[in-house]
């Protein structure tokens, strides 16, 4: 087995009938970087949420198993899920600005976790921290950990949620739309570290995006979502020669590519809209009748 | 789309019946100020020695009629409570409106103008704020006299502030918002903008403080009545009533609880009446 | 052909409020160092820069939302670098500006026809109700809109609304600021498509501004890239694509992942 398998997981509003995820399956290799693609509302963040076990209060899981290294996350009691997601996957968030606590140095914000789900003591905890500063390229590790993080950029600010992110070696890490935020310039910079050390600790990586053009430099394979539905599941290269999917097709017609200024950036024709709603509307009939 | 990230779907729900609630009870109270001389039971200043200290109805040795009981002079409490509301939601009424209308404009005024109309408001506030508000009131009236006018001018002159402050940074937060910046690319004045565009945003938030004034306002009449610096001391007040009753707790509690009771609810109607109109009434949360 | 707008020597500080100090005047830092640049009428211009490059601060300054410190702008032969408000307002009409963000841009209280309505009777216009409606047609939104409000909408429907505002008042450019930079990328297409249309049906000139060199190809016929605060490079966009001078463009380019494995991206 895979060591993250996602298997026909389903979530809802709580009260509500339409289903936020419509029965998503896929799974993550030790080491494999999966691409998560979809437009805003397609539900991608929510998948990232249901395995790390922090989905919203008011949404339910309606059917499905999220499997993280052969335990069946979803049958276990809260304490014990929690203990296994905090020992074996992390998140890197989206917002550089609002994921670290304003009030507090960036050094126990790094250390926590270790001192407080590993059971480290202080001291190695801090020493951890400093190589993980120096291994995102931060100049003066010790300086920035007593540093507040209003006293950093945003680009900085992102390496330590990286380091933060990789602290614990985890297993497993869900990166939430991690360079959104950033210029082009240092997207390019922070992806090139995040790929880095991916490699260098073999960790599996479940990469949700917007962008194209990103999945294509640090992704192996990819699964493209519209309305909580995967309607694509492929390795990367194969994507990007020929995509199966209409709507595949139409969502990479519309990406940005300035070296195809006349091919890129086409609108997404109705007919294939028509025709993936028609899609999602088949799969919800079987449940809804 | 649905905001998932507060469950806001279940906060709306008892928002209904917390509009519902405190605008019964004080609809109730309305009616009952309106009609106190026609449909309180008793005389509110009558006194009789001889049905003095009357337990409530339940009781053993309660008289019929006196539903509440009496107070030491023989005089019915509820039909006091009756005819101290029209004087609590007078109060209420006139004072928290005009302390809304002078706070929320030079609110606005400050947070929206800034520069040197802002320097002056902001400083205006901090040295008002640096009162200590009861001796402040104690002191008005004091040099006013007592009476309803008084007490209205002292709710006024001290808790503006209230209303200034709040509605100054949210002015303040409302002028960064881009369609200021919008308002002023269509060539539209700095006061049509302040009226037009950012008034609309603050008005839920008028709204709640203006509720929540109006329930200030009654435990301040309460109050300056405690002390005995509210209007003439024949006129039954909640806050005279308090007065009295709590010298004789221990004889008849019922003429310290009942006035009380119905403070308090009234209070928290009021604070709970502005809730529930800005979750029922704001379009962005609708 | 005459130049709409005419910018000299452009400079503009803002006050630094997070270093001021507790008494006296905070520092100030200039944001526009000495831009020189002009627009001939029916130009579409893209200007594109990193964040803290300038490039919105000079958007505003073009439409006079900020006032410059030093230099000139000229509108089509009018100086209107120092006009106060009230001077300003009978050619506001005819510079409109599109936001990057439609829900903070968009009054969350009016509705689509309010929105678009309001500055046309302030301008005078009349039969204001067949503006709006005819606005709304331009962008492909149904007439039925105007009666909704902005949270009803999705992000590129609410773009559209930003675009009929600016339309409808019937301006002679129109500023761009990172209109589709919020938007999923298939209704980014769209409203590129829609935008690229209304230009050359409306004979506008556009000043796009974007961090995205992509979407500047694709619409601009002329690129300023702005590297803080300064004109690095001022080139048609088809030269630059080919040969870009500077430096900073060179980073830029060599930046920006495409859609496909196999670019050198290293």
């Amino acid at each position: 087995m895979p060591f993250l398998q996602v298997s026909n997981l389903s979530l809802r509003i709580i009260g509500e009938t339409p289903r936020l995820l419509r029965s998503v399956s896929l799974s993550v290799g030790a080491g494999e970087v999966r691409a998560l693609v979809g437009e805003s509302g397609a539900g991608k963040s929510m998948i990232g949420k249901a395995i790390l076990g922090i989905l919203p209060r008011a949404v339910e899981v309606v059917e499905g198993e999220v499997w993280l290294d052969g335990q069946n996350l979803l049958a276990m009691p809260p304490m014990a899920r929690r203990r296994i997601i905090g020992a074996k996957a992390a998140l890197i968030p989206q917002d550089p600005l609002t994921a670290l606590n304003p009030s507090r140095r960036i050094g126990p914000q790094i250390t926590d976790r270790l001192v407080h789900i590993l059971g480290w003591d202080r001291a190695r905890a801090e020493s951890r921290a400093l190589a993980l500063l120096e291994e995102v390229q931060i100049t003066d590790p010790a300086r920035v950990m007593r540093a507040y993080p209003h006293e950093l950029s945003g680009g900085m600010r992102q390496r330590i949620l990286i380091a933060s992110a990789f602290a614990a070696e985890p297993k497993l890490i869900v990166a939430d739309e991690p360079t959104t935020a950033l210029d082009v310039t240092v997207q390019k910079q922070i992806l090139r570290l995040i790929k880095g050390m991916q490699e260098r600790h073999g960790t599996a990586l479940l990469f949700v995006t917007h962008d194209l053009g990103v999945v294509s430099k640090v992704c192996q394979s990819l699964s493209v979502l519209y309305a909580g539905m995967v309607v694509e599941d492929a390795p990367v290269r194969d994507f990007f020669a020929a995509p199966r999917h209409a709507y595949s097709r139409a969502l990479l017609a519309a990406t940005p590519k300035y070296t195809d200024p006349e091919g890129s950036l086409t609108p997404v024709p109705q007919t294939v809209m028509d025709a993936v709603r028609a899609e999602v509307a088949a799969a919800d009939g079987v449940w809804h009748g | 789309m649905v905001d998932l990230t507060d469950g806001r779907g279940r906060v709306r729900r008892r928002a209904g019946v917390r509009l519902w609630l405190s605008g019964l009870w004080l609809g109730l109270l309305v009616v009952v100020a309106l009609l106190a001389p026609w449909i309180a039971p008793k005389d509110p200043l009558a006194q009789d020695l001889f049905l003095g200290r009357l337990p409530p109805f339940w009781v053993a040795g309660s008289e019929p009629g006196y539903w509440l009981g009496t107070d030491s002079l023989g005089r019915d409490v509820l039909s006091r409570i009756m005819h101290g509301a029209r004087i609590a939601l007078l109060v209420a009424l006139i004072a928290g409106t005009v302390t809304g209308l002078l706070g929320a404009t030079l609110g606005l005024l400050a947070g929206f103008l800034r520069g040197w109309v802002d320097v002056v408001i902001s400083r205006m506030i901090d040295i008002w704020m640096a009162f200590p508000p009861v001796l402040f009131s104690i002191l008005l009236i004091a040099v006013l006299g007592p009476g309803l006018t008084s007490i209205i001018i002292a709710i006024v002159v001290i808790d503006w502030t209230r209303f200034a402050r709040v509605i100054r940074a949210e002015a303040m937060a409302q002028g960064a918002m881009d369609y200021v910046a919008s308002s002023r690319v269509a060539g539209r004045g700095r006061l049509g903008t302040m009226v037009e565009e950012i008034l609309p945003n603050v008005l839920p938030t008028i709204v709640v403080l203006l509720t929540l004034e109006m329930g200030i306002a009654v435990i301040v009449e309460a109050i300056l009545s405690f002390v005995n610096l509210s209007i003439s001391t024949d006129d039954p007040t909640w806050g005279g009533m308090i007065a009295e009753g709590r010298s004789a707790i221990h004889q008849s509690w019922w003429v310290l609880v009942f006035p009380l009771a119905t403070l308090f609810l009234t209070v928290l109607s009021f604070s709970q009446l502005g809730e529930g109109l800005k979750d029922r009434f704001d379009p962005v949360l609708r | 052909m005459a130049d709409l707008y005419t910018v000299q020597n452009l400079r503009l500080s803002l006050a630094d409020m997070t270093a001021k100090p507790l008494f006296g005047a905070a520092p100030r830092i200039e944001i526009l160092r000495d831009l020189s640049f002009s627009l001939p009428k029916g130009e579409v211009a893209g200007i594109v820069g990193g964040s803290g490059s300038g490039k919105s601060t000079l958007g505003r300054a073009l439409v006079r939302l900020l006032e410059p410190s030093g230099g000139s702008i000229r509108f089509d032969g009018t100086d209107i670098t120092h006009l106060d408000d009230a001077a300003l307002r009978p050619l506001r009409r005819r510079f409109q500006m599109i936001f990057q963000d439609p829900m903070s841009s968009l009054n969350p209280r009016h509705t689509v026809g309010r929105l678009i309505g309001s500055p046309l009777a302030l301008h005078g216009f009349e039969g204001i109700q067949g503006r709006v409606g005819r606005a709304l047609d331009h962008v492909g939104l149904p007439r039925g809109f105007a009666a909704r409000y902005p949270h009803e909408l999705s992000g590129g429907q609410r773009q559209r609304v930003g675009i009929a505002r600016a339309i409808a008042m019937e301006p002679e450019f129109i500023l761009a600021d990172e209109i589709v930079s919020g938007l999923d990328v298939s209704s980014q297409a769209q409203v590129l498509a829609l935008l690229e249309g209304l230009v050359r049906e409306l004979g506008l000139t556009l000043a796009f501004i974007s961090h995205d060199l992509s979407v500047i190809r694709r619409l601009c016929r002329r690129v300023i890239v702005l590297h803080r605060g300064e004109i690095v490079e001022d080139r048609a966009t088809a030269e630059l694509f080919a040969n870009p001078q500077a430096e900073y463009t060179r980073d830029l380019l060599a930046a920006i992942p495409l859609p496909d494995p196999d670019q050198v991206w290293a």
